[in-house]
């Protein structure tokens, strides 16, 4: 009896391969847009692990100099005084970054490969060796050293010994930091009785690649959550439109005595197949994907926060177990609604040819979504953590994707009640019985739509306020660094001869409220209050910072500190400063704040300003560069000037939008598709309602024609449905999910000229989309119109 | 003359067999006919043909003086939204418009709408009550009548009919056909009418029976 069930229902393929392809082609495309984000999340997360597991960077607490480098006599007296520090030194040699460390007295795990399996350490400390990933040492510049490949180094990384390094470097006698090691002796002495020029930071400081870095990470977090809502709700409607087709088979297989249940059985079974078989294809496409964006990825993570990603990418089994996850899972939740709607389905009942409208219609789609955007706003408002801030955004999502469908009506009963000819009164009928068929591609363009609204909105947003900040922070025309105070009394001297005003930039780490936070001293001038902008303040802050009566602090520290106007922040031993204003510190992981310069000298005595901001006529600034280079031997590349950096910063955000248009266009051009499969599949179910129109005097052209219009009306009306929820998911991505997860809010911009470019992109794809179906339908022949009417379909 | 048809052939696409093979008949103004015949002996598609819903492969098909064979896309469309009406077994309504709008859709589209008709028309099918429903609210016997309001809307000079009782109980059947001709009478349109039925063919005022395509004299059971 099952060969002979499966026989029938698989007789169903055979006669309609293109509705199988759109089946097959929905599962795989949701597959591949949720599996392609995930692999890149997974690729990057993967290399940070690399660098952190290779570097000890944030496993492990690092002693570091207030200034400069630390010297040998200190790393050896902390050993003497029974610290277990190991000396770590880096720096760039050509494209690749060269890390020196001590593998004797490093901490486990640490290294190139670990000790006694291959590790020749005569080999190592000897001549020298140089361990790196294949592609890290061909990039590697002629060292005369060795170069042996070694998969676990971190990307673009090579590791040798500290000797060598130093040597490669032309840094005889350096060491940048101590790692120190996780077990610490009882009776070692005091770091600042054995060292006083050097600080401690503990393990998971501000320092961590992996956490600056997650503001990204989040961004692409977000939008795998979107792609996933835009997949799911293509599987859902290629599994839902595959089991309309198929019921009068289904009603006729019961109706000749086909066990129902068995018939379940069988359909389920037949799903998990095609599912196996389009999650493969779909992990397989999202993988091209991935690959053909990694490189721009890493690039991007590269310029923005100096995080080495490998650009290619591995193929890892957690983001191919994600996806075909994804496949069945989805395929699962959809099934389930389709199979309950079968096995409900009267055996006498007539024809049912408007596609899903029993599962979509009704009062209860409208309270679900009701009711989820409620949740929505709840989460937004009471909500606490990321976990909520993720489901406001899920909420949202899915709430607004499922009154979709309402909404529509509404507006196409209101468009046909204004209509006046009967082909326009048709037109609008039509389409609003057509809405459950088409619901669910809808939805996923409503959602592509959103997401593009959202995200663009973010990454706009977020540059805008860079862009301001950078004008904020990177005031002075010229940054100078000094070598040591001698030099910097020089580079002063010559600066103010040659007419600039100079900014001491002066700075010590500190610990406030349980977290990292730097102090910074500033001069009371008119670059700090003409440029920066403060989110909160107390009438004439500047003023009373001037006056030393108050402190700023960034919005990180305010909000993690939970500070408030005219709260006390205990700045050292003996000074605690009331907050007068707060500042945005975008990307910064660390809290900040900003005394008066006299009181910062006061408070710490021994800092010495290396750093120097220059405010000079731009027009000068090459002349100053010159006369600091002859006058003060300042190297070129201790001297930056703003306009480098703003336009490196900026070519940075290029990047970032290479990928998100990458993404946007993705899933817009996915949306696109899922449009076209509803059409192709709801086109012959549509000949019944289109061959009395056609016989009563509308050609097939003219009927092409409207459903071209038809696909492109709803594309627009969707897409100005989009255009509310997507502000609304950036408002939830800068509001709610960055504060949860990093500390500051940006700034919301709007972009009504990219809305307009991505509005009229949504309608090309909806065009296109139905361009091929409505071709067809004006060459149908008109024997298939007749054979309506002859009742032979 | 009304209709005049002459040596018509139609072969569908993919088959070898032609479905008509040299029909040629008259048929005066306000004239009646039957056409009978077995299944696929041709009667849809010359009732197609006469309608303007397919071509001939060769021959002649004129309606009122106007010879659809040479006629393109939207010639034919122009000629069905005017000059002709056509009432199908299966109804074949606009499911997402309501009665009043199904009744006046092909009025309109031939810039023929007269509401007064229509509502006369309304009224004589008994479908006052029911204006403001959906086909799919309405039984086959009322959907039947909206289809006949339909097409007798915009003053057709033809109207074709395709086995207009086959999905109704005798009662209805003889009800709507009744109604049928005394409006078509009334309004001094020619009838075609495609049947199976050798009672309703019987009440008409001609008959014609198609066998394998060509037209006979008689049908076969009426010889014996």
């Amino acid at each position: 009896m099952n060969r002979v069930m499966l026989s029938a229902l698989f007789s169903h393929w055979w006669r309609n391969p293109m509705q199988l392809f759109t089946l097959l082609a929905g599962l795989a495309l949701g597959t591949a847009l949720w599996s392609g984000v995930q692999a890149i999340n997974a690729e990057a997360r993967a290399s940070y692990d690399t660098a952190a597991a290779t570097l000890g960077s944030g496993r492990y607490a690092q002693i570091t100099a207030r200034q400069g480098s630390i010297s040998k006599l200190d790393y050896v007296a902390l050993r003497r005084a029974g610290w277990d520090v190991s000396p770590v030194i880096e720096g760039r040699l050509g494209p690749v970054r060269i890390v020196g460390i001590d593998p004797l007295t490093a901490p486990a795990g640490i290294g190139p490969v670990p000790l006694g399996e291959g590790f020749d350490l005569t080999a190592f400390f000897g001549t020298g060796q140089v361990f790196a990933q294949a592609e890290t040492l061909a990039r590697l510049p002629k060292t005369g050293v060795p170069g042996i490949v070694a998969p676990d180094v971190a990307p673009n990384t090579a590791i040798t010994d500290i000797g060598v390094a130093q040597r490669l470097l032309g840094r005889a006698g350096q060491i940048d930091r101590l790692l120190v090691g996780p077990e610490p002796s009882l009776t070692r002495r005091p770091l600042g009785e054995v060292a006083p020029g050097l600080v401690q930071s503990p393990p998971q400081a501000g320092n961590d690649v992996a956490r600056l870095t997650d503001s990204f990470h989040l961004n692409l977090t977000a939008f795998g959550l979107l792609s996933f809502a835009v997949g799911l709700f293509i599987v859902h409607g290629a599994i839902g439109l595959a089991f309309e087709q198929r019921r009068p088979v289904v009603r006729t297989l019961r109706a000749l005595g086909a066990p129902l249940g068995r018939l379940i059985v069988l359909m389920a079974t037949e799903l998990l197949v095609l599912a196996l078989v389009a999650g493969a294809f779909g992990v397989a496409l999202g993988y091209g994907v991935a690959a053909a964006l990694l490189p721009d990825v890493a690039a991007t993570l590269r310029g923005l926060y100096g995080a080495d990603v490998a650009g290619q990418l591995g193929f890892r089994a957690e983001w191919w177990l994600s996806g075909m996850g994804m496949a069945l899972a989805g395929t699962a939740v959809a099934a389930a609604g389709a199979l309950r709607s079968l096995a409900r389905m009267p055996l006498l009942a007539g024809v049912q040819t408007r596609a899903l409208g029993m599962a979509w219609r009704g009062v209860g789609l409208g309270r679900l979504s009701v009711g989820l955007l409620a949740l929505a706003g709840a989460l937004a408002v009471w909500g606490q953590g990321l976990v909520a801030g993720f489901a406001m955004l899920g909420a949202l999502l899915i709430g607004g994707a499922l009154a979709l469908p309402g909404l529509l009506a509404v507006v196409l009963r209101w468009a046909g009640s204004r209509a006046r000819g009967p082909v326009a009164q048709w037109f609008w009928a039509d389409t609003q019985a057509q809405l459950p068929g088409r619901s669910l591609a809808l939805m996923a363009l409503l959602l592509a739509m959103a997401a593009n609204v959202g995200v663009s909105t973010m990454v706009s947003s977020f540059r805008l306020t860079f862009t301001g900040f950078l004008d904020q922070r990177l005031a002075s025309e010229l940054y100078v660094n000094a070598d040591d105070a001698p030099q910097a009394r020089m580079i002063r001297t010559i600066a103010e001869a040659q007419g600039a005003v100079v900014l001491p930039i002066l700075s010590v780490d500190h610990e406030l409220a349980g977290m990292p936070a730097e102090i910074y001293g500033a001069r009371d001038h008119a670059t700090y209050r003409d440029n920066w902008r403060f989110l909160r303040s107390v009438p004439g802050a500047w003023d009373a910072l001037a006056r030393g009566e108050g402190v700023l602090v960034n919005e990180q520290l305010f909000r993690r500190a939970g500070l408030d106007l005219g709260a006390a922040v205990p700045v050292a031993q003996g000074v605690t400063l009331p907050v007068l204003g707060v500042y945005g510190d975008y990307g910064n992981p660390v809290g900040q704040v900003v005394v008066n310069a006299a009181v910062f000298a006061r408070t710490f005595p021994d800092v010495v300003a290396l750093r120097f901001g220059l405010r000079v006529d731009p027009a000068d600034v090459a002349a100053l560069r010159a006369a600091l280079r002859l006058g003060a031997t300042v190297a070129d590349t201790a001297m930056v000037d703003q306009a480098a950096i703003k336009a490196l910063s900026l070519a940075v955000f290029e990047r970032t939008f290479t990928i998100t248009t990458a993404l946007n266009v993705l899933t817009l051009a996915v949306a696109g598709f899922a449009i076209l499969m509803s059409l192709l599949t709801l086109a012959v179910m549509r000949l019944p309602q289109l061959a009395p129109v056609w016989a009563l005097g509308l050609t097939r052209g003219w009927l092409a024609g409207l459903d071209l219009a038809r696909a492109v009306v709803l594309a627009a009306l969707t897409g100005a449905l989009a255009l509310p929820l997507g502000l609304a998911l950036a408002w939830a991505l800068l509001a709610v999910v960055n504060v949860e997860a990093f500390g500051w809010r940006l700034p919301m911009y709007v972009f009504p000229l990219d809305y307009l470019r991505l509005a009229v992109f949504a309608l090309l794809a909806a065009g296109i989309a139905a361009a091929w179906p409505a071709w067809q339908l004006s060459r149908l022949q008109p024997v298939r119109l007749l054979g309506v009417f002859r009742h032979e379909r | 003359m009304l209709l005049h048809v002459q040596n018509v052939t139609k072969t569908y696409p993919g088959t070898e067999t032609s479905v008509l093979r040299g029909v040629s008949f008259d048929m005066g103004a306000g004239e009646m006919l039957a056409l009978t015949g077995e299944s696929g002996s041709g009667k849809s598609t010359l009732l197609h043909l006469m309608g303007g819903l397919d071509s001939a492969d060769h021959g002649v098909v004129a309606v009122d003086g106007t010879d659809l064979t040479p006629l393109g896309d939207a010639g034919r469309a122009a000629f069905r939204r005017g000059r002709v009406g056509v009432i199908f077994q299966q109804f074949n309504l606009i499911p997402s418009l309501t009665v009043e709008g199904n009744i006046a859709f092909q009025a309109r589209l031939a810039l023929q709408h007269d509401p007064e008709r229509a509502q006369r028309l309304a009224q004589r099918l008994g479908l006052t009550d029911h204006l403001h429903k959906y086909p799919e609210q309405l039984s086959g016997g009322q959907q039947q009548r909206v289809a006949i309001a339909r097409t007798l809307a915009p003053h057709p000079r033809l109207v074709l009919a395709d086995e207009p009782t086959g999905n109704l109980d005798e009662a209805t059947a003889d009800t709507v056909f009744a109604l049928l001709c005394e409006l078509v009478a009334e309004t001094g349109a020619g009838l075609v009418l495609v049947t199976h039925s050798e009672r309703l063919a019987s009440r008409m005022g001609r008959r014609l029976h198609l066998r394998a395509g060509q037209l006979t004299d008689q049908p076969i059971g009426a010889l014996t």
